[in-house]
């Protein structure tokens, strides 16, 4: 079942030769050395495999890789530019919105996905975009205000 | 603690090459008396290396797990070295490079290992000034030094920096009770928040975690597990599973599992495998386990006598007597268990998601009959551990398999897995007695505690007449009083205790018509506990008032003892009564820990505390049947969500003249008792048992209950 796929992965076109059904999570960390998404539970409920396809946050551990040929793959390795943090990075820094850093990932693709939709969300609508993303460390209430900064145009556009 | 179990002097200098070393051995004595049940190892646990380019690396078994003391480590070190924090390097959880530690548990890094650290690096300091004054021919008392420069007093242009006076020196030193580390007034380091050493890895997707290790030619391993604790093996077929392609099937010494290069083609390689399992009748489950730990439990131990409880119990004008329960809870870790195992020529190095690398080392060579010095723990940071990767069962595992397999491999266990062989904080009981006085004072107080164990159980209030009895504790491997193996949780024991305690003190105040603050004041003389219910009162806006309001929403007030830190908690609730759902909407936590080293992390730790304590406190209960865990990912297992989180507002107590102390867990234990004391506030009705889920608080404010 080995076909090729082929998708913009961190703005560079890549090609892949691999079984198309075939999750995208370990595609990624184990043949694409991308180890910034992790993985979690393997359902899809807490969101550390969180990328971004084509604009919208995408629960890597329960998609195969042949759903993102001809699509646009974010990870968190793609978010900072020439050696500058992107905003929400910046904004997690800067509020201390990680603890053990696990989930930490997942959070800033989802947040990026979720802004890119709604780039002055209210409190209320990160709270709601955020929900099914979990954190054990209990960082939430600095993810919120980090989340909410950026959107606020505080930490610079998004 | 024997000297054996750490590195001896040579393979010291042979880790740690060129540069001035400082070793300690004892530590002041000062510190060993602060707690007496856990006495540092008389063994060399801390060091430090100042190399020729000026950089300071600083060596510690404690790991990385979130709770921030890669950063504050550093700032202790950078302090009593007068270094810039930026010149510090840390390393940690590794076996071979760094010292013996127990490990990273019980908030004990800052206040228990952070004084041989700072003790270190002060007596590192005096070396560097010494060498300073015999290179510039200055005495000591003329130098000062900055930022790793010494130089002369009015003459700045005459100096020498830390890095050139190691350079190509090894200085061996001890320190002993004399090293002196700096007031707490003279502190520029500790006492400040500097941005986080793991942020930039942490936010960029390069931190990296025992899952992150690729070795060549590693195999991901999926293990064959029972359906229930206690379930026996009666068939086992491999074969199909051998013939897939690139699969390698162990089954040797009760450890079955298959191996592949990708972790997919391994997990269906186990599905491939026929096993038949014979499981025991399930004696008991989450519903009937209460009264199996009364029973099952050994005799109880008592912890505190004092006074004539039963006469005391006699002369009282009204008992207050109480049962309180909680469930099982799962640690749940986003980052589960997982380890890379690799042999080369005899030696097995590990890579591993571990709070206890020294102690895991010493069980991966028992199990291989290997020496110590043949297996390396590596502990990259750890996402996440809250007690529950003390154990380390996945390290074994992958030691095991790699042994095996020849290859190295990676154990990661499955969401199921991690909630199947978590070390679960235990369920509990407590029985509770207790009275007021005419003078709202509390006269005795009688207090038996079952499984749980004596953390957090000691009364802090000025009780003439008291019993406090232990009966089990919180760890266990499955075959004695659990059902399952249990172990440490964010303050074993103490929430659960604390929880009843402070529960208890409110049924007195409503009882009485008393203030709920106003009764604890008039009950204790601590002055450090004082103080914290009086900041959290002030920053709160507490007004004097007797519980139930039964408006639907209600305030609580819970304090707490833990790791040497004092804690109080005041929170608003808001309750559905057509749902249950509790909604915590505020919560003020006032905590006096001592000198505090970084306040934006303690607060973080605060914080941390009070969003994990929701869950406990509101939905978090393992259910299980017997040996059979029905709760196998977070879709049944509710952990808190953003939707829950209160406004969480952080004070800290100041209060230099206490060294610094534990922060990772005081604020989680009063988190149970604040919210059921603001839920009987809202509604009138108290809450016996943890979790206060929904469903339990819906019915009991049902109408037909309240009837």
């Amino acid at each position: 079942m080995t076909k090729t796929i082929r998708f913009r992965l961190n703005g560079k076109p890549t090609t892949l030769e691999t079984d198309g059904s075939r999750t995208l999570l370990w595609v990624l960390r184990d043949d694409l050395g991308l180890s910034g998404t992790k993985f979690g539970c393997g359902e899809g409920i807490c969101g550390a495999c969180t990328v971004v396809v084509d604009g919208e946050a995408v629960r890597s551990c329960s998609v195969p890789v042949s759903s993102v040929d001809g699509r646009e793959v974010i990870t968190i390795e793609g978010l900072a530019g020439d050696g500058a943090l992107h905003p929400l990075q910046q904004a997690f820094v800067d509020h201390g919105g990680f603890q053990c850093g696990y989930c930490t990932p997942g959070m800033i693709m989802n947040a990026y996905a979720l802004l890119r939709a709604n780039p002055k969300a209210s409190r209320d609508a990160i709270v709601k975009g955020m929900e099914d993303n979990l954190c054990r460390c209990g960082a939430h209430q600095r993810i919120l205000a980090a989340i909410e900064d950026v959107a606020r145009g505080k930490g610079g556009a998004s | 603690m024997t000297r054996d179990r750490g590195i001896d002097r040579r393979e010291f200098i042979t880790a740690v090459g060129g540069g001035v070393v400082v070793l300690v051995s004892v530590g002041p004595s000062a510190l060993l008396a602060q707690d007496r049940r856990r006495v540092y190892p008389e063994d060399l646990n801390a060091y430090l290396r100042i190399a020729g380019d000026g950089r300071v690396t600083v060596f510690t078994g404690k790991i990385e797990m979130g709770q921030g003391v890669m950063t504050s480590l550093a700032q202790m070190a950078a302090e009593e070295l007068r270094v810039a924090l930026g010149a510090v390097e840390m390393v940690m959880g590794d076996t071979e490079r760094c010292p013996w530690d127990m490990g990273t548990f019980g908030s004990l890094t800052t206040r228990m290992f952070g004084p041989y650290l700072r003790a270190a690096a002060a007596e590192a300091r005096a070396v560097m000034l010494r060498l300073a004054s015999e290179k510039l021919g200055v005495p000591r008392a003329k130098l000062v030094v900055a930022d790793g420069v010494v130089s002369v007093t009015g003459d700045p242009s005459r100096k020498v920096t830390y890095g050139e006076l190691a350079q190509g020196r090894r200085i061996l030193r001890t320190v002993g009770d004399t090293a002196v580390l700096r007031k707490a007034s003279e502190l520029t380091v500790m006492g400040t928040s500097p941005q986080r050493f793991d942020a930039h890895a942490k936010v960029t997707g390069a931190a990296q975690y025992a899952g992150d290790i690729k070795r060549p030619g590693m195999l991901a391993a999926c293990v064959l597990r029972p359906p229930a604790h206690g379930a026996k093996l009666t068939k086992l077929d491999t074969a199909a599973a051998a013939k897939m392609p690139g699969v390698t099937v162990v089954n040797e010494g009760g450890l079955v599992a298959v191996l592949h290069a990708d972790p997919e083609a391994a997990a269906k390689a186990l599905a491939s495998v026929d096993a038949k399992w014979e499981t025991q009748a399930p004696a008991f489950d989450t519903e009937t386990v209460f009264d199996h730990l009364v029973k099952a439990s050994p005799a109880a131990a008592v912890l505190t006598a004092r006074g004539d409880v039963a006469a005391a119990r006699g002369a009282a004008a009204k008992v207050f007597a109480s049962t309180f329960h909680k469930g099982y809870v799962a640690h749940a870790p986003i980052e589960p268990h997982t380890a890379v195992a690799e042999v080369q020529d005899g030696k097995v190095t590990v890579w591993a998601s571990t709070q206890t690398p020294f102690p895991i080392r010493d069980r991966i060579a028992e199990t291989l009959g290997l020496a110590g010095d043949k297996v390396r723990v590596i502990t990259p940071y750890v996402g996440g551990g809250f007690g529950g990767k003390s154990a380390g069962l996945q390290v074994v595992e992958a030691a095991r398999l790699a042994r095996i397999a020849g290859k190295p491999v990676q154990v990661r266990w499955s969401r199921a897995e991690e909630f199947f062989f978590d070390t679960f904080d235990p369920a509990a009981v407590v029985q509770v007695a207790s009275a007021l006085d005419g003078a709202g004072k509390i006269s005795f107080w009688d207090y038996v505690v079952y499984a749980a164990g004596d953390r957090g159980a000691e009364l802090f209030y000025d009780v003439p007449n008291v019993s406090i009895r232990v009966s089990g504790r919180w760890r266990g491997n499955g075959t004695e009083v659990h059902p399952f193996a249990v172990g440490p949780w964010r303050a074993p024991g103490a929430n659960m205790n604390v929880f009843a305690k402070e529960s208890q003190i409110d049924i007195m105040a409503a009882g009485a018509g008393i203030d709920p603050l106003e009764l604890r004041l008039r009950n204790t003389t601590d002055a450090r506990m004082r103080a914290v219910l009086e900041a959290a009162a002030k920053a709160y806006g507490w007004k004097p008032g007797v519980a139930p309001h039964r408006t639907g929403r209600g305030r609580g007030l819970a304090c707490g003892i833990d790791a040497g830190s004092y804690v109080a908690l005041i929170a608003d609730v808001a309750v559905d009564r057509a749902t249950g759902v509790v909604r915590v909407e505020r919560v003020v936590v006032a905590q006096e820990m001592g000198v505090v080293v970084n306040p934006t992390g303690a607060a973080m730790q605060m914080e941390g505390c009070i969003t994990q304590g929701l869950g406990y406190t509101l939905t978090e209960e393992l259910r299980f049947r017997g040996g059979e865990i029905l709760d196998r990912n977070f879709d049944t297992y509710r952990v808190p969500r953003f939707s829950w989180v209160p406004r969480i507002e952080t004070v800290l107590v100041r209060n230099d003249e206490v060294a610094p102390q534990g922060g990772g867990e005081p604020a989680i234990v009063p988190v149970g008792g604040v919210i059921a004391n603001a839920v009987f506030d809202a509604t009138g009705v108290r809450f016996y048992r943890l979790p206060m889920t929904a469903e339990r608080v819906r019915a009991a404010l049902s109408p037909e209950k309240r009837n």
